[in-house]
């Protein structure tokens, strides 16, 4: 099967960024495909590289980008959820002057046609949220 | 694309007391695109996305309810309503806007895009669905 | 088309349990995950809507992994509710047509 996955909800506050990991991480091990996984609402908030939470427990963030890295994931953050909560990458933050940008690794910025592609082209989709 | 997949919307919130119905609404816009099979489901208090009359100088947020009107633009012209919901609220179908489009293969004429649905129908609209997108 | 529900949410926090089992067809499952298997327990307000919707053919599932999280013992699950894990839901969304979160 190919999974298309959709996360609603930022890292901590829900438990669906977690949930999604969980799905994302046995499906694999099930030997199935995961088409994207496509970051919409808070869920954006996930692909930032600035969190720092307490070591003793897990890193939402961090986590998905290892997974991402170990599975060659196609993590997409949504860039108008991105715009309205700032979640940027070095070209939407040159293009609005910003500081510098701030999106984790193995995350890309892109549009809300990926999630109606993933929707297409996979077998199955799955939304995590609230 | 070769693919022709039915996409189901379902719209459960309020709008404005979260980003869900605004957010929503942004997907099946740019979902128009893709040339699918698109129906929105209004239900639960999702059926308050579509009331007439809203003013939101007040909250200061964006009113967005005009978008809903140009969904007919969009070749969205599959809109179902549950009827529980609007009794529920207390609500009928004239608290609602009414959503329009114009039928290319009738002369243009102006039809209602929208359909009073029980929970049997609904069942098995989703039921029916490829893709069901949720907020 | 035989559809996957998952509900999230308790039903003593939100409706999404009451209008999934509204809308939940014969050969649909029901699978209750994160805050939502608090509608699993036996002996809860809304134990006779689940036992309904099961006499209706309805089938429901439970996710371990949350039960455990929140304390609950898989014995107290009602009888017929199976417990799954992670493997299992992703069992139950390849054998169903879609999937529909109700959150």
């Amino acid at each position: 099967m190919k999974f298309a996955i959709q996360i609603n909800e930022g890292p901590f506050t829900h438990q669906a960024a977690d949930t999604a990991y969980q799905f994302t991480k046995a499906a694999l091990e099930n030997g199935h495909e995961i088409f994207r996984v496509f970051f919409y609402h808070d869920g954006v908030n996930n692909g930032t590289m600035y969190g720092v939470p307490p070591v003793d427990d897990r890193n939402v963030q961090a986590i998905w980008s290892e997974l991402a890295e170990k599975h060659d994931l196609d993590l997409v953050v949504c860039v108008a959820a991105a715009q309205r909560r700032g979640i940027m990458d070095e070209d939407e933050a040159k293009r609005h002057g910003k500081g510098a940008a701030n999106i984790a690794p193995k995350f890309r910025i892109s549009g809300l046609g990926q999630l109606i592609e993933a929707g297409i082209q996979a077998d199955r989709l799955l939304v995590f949220g609230d | 694309m070769s693919v022709t997949k039915k996409f189901v919307y379902i719209n459960r919130k309020a709008p404005y007391g979260t980003v869900y119905a605004l957010e929503s609404l942004e997907v099946v816009l740019i979902g128009a695109a893709f040339e699918q099979e698109v129906q929105l489901v209004f239900v639960d208090d999702g059926v308050y996305q579509l009331t007439k009359g809203q003013s939101t100088q007040g909250i200061g947020m964006k009113n967005f309810s005009k978008t809903y009107a140009a969904l007919g633009d969009y070749d969205v012209n599959q809109i179902y309503v549950d009827e529980q919901s609007l009794k529920d609220r207390g609500l009928t179908m004239d608290d609602l806007q009414e959503l329009t489009y114009e039928d290319e293969d009738d002369d243009w004429a102006e039809k209602s895009s929208m359909q009073l649905v029980n929970r049997e129908q609904l069942a098995a609209l989703i039921g029916d669905a490829d893709v069901l997108l949720n907020f | 088309m035989s559809t996957l529900h998952t509900v999230n949410k308790s039903p003593f926090e939100r409706n999404s349990l009451d209008t999934c089992l509204s809308l939940a067809g014969s050969g649909s499952s029901v699978l209750l995950i994160e805050d939502g298997v608090a509608g699993a327990l036996k002996n809860t307000a809304a134990s006779q809507s689940i036992s309904d919707a099961m006499s209706k053919g309805v089938k429901f599932a439970v996710l371990g992994e949350d039960l455990s999280a929140r304390g609950l013992p898989a014995e107290r699950v009602i009888d017929g509710i199976s417990v799954v894990d992670y493997s299992g839901f992703v069992q139950l969304a390849a054998d169903h047509d879609n999937v529909q979160s109700w959150l």
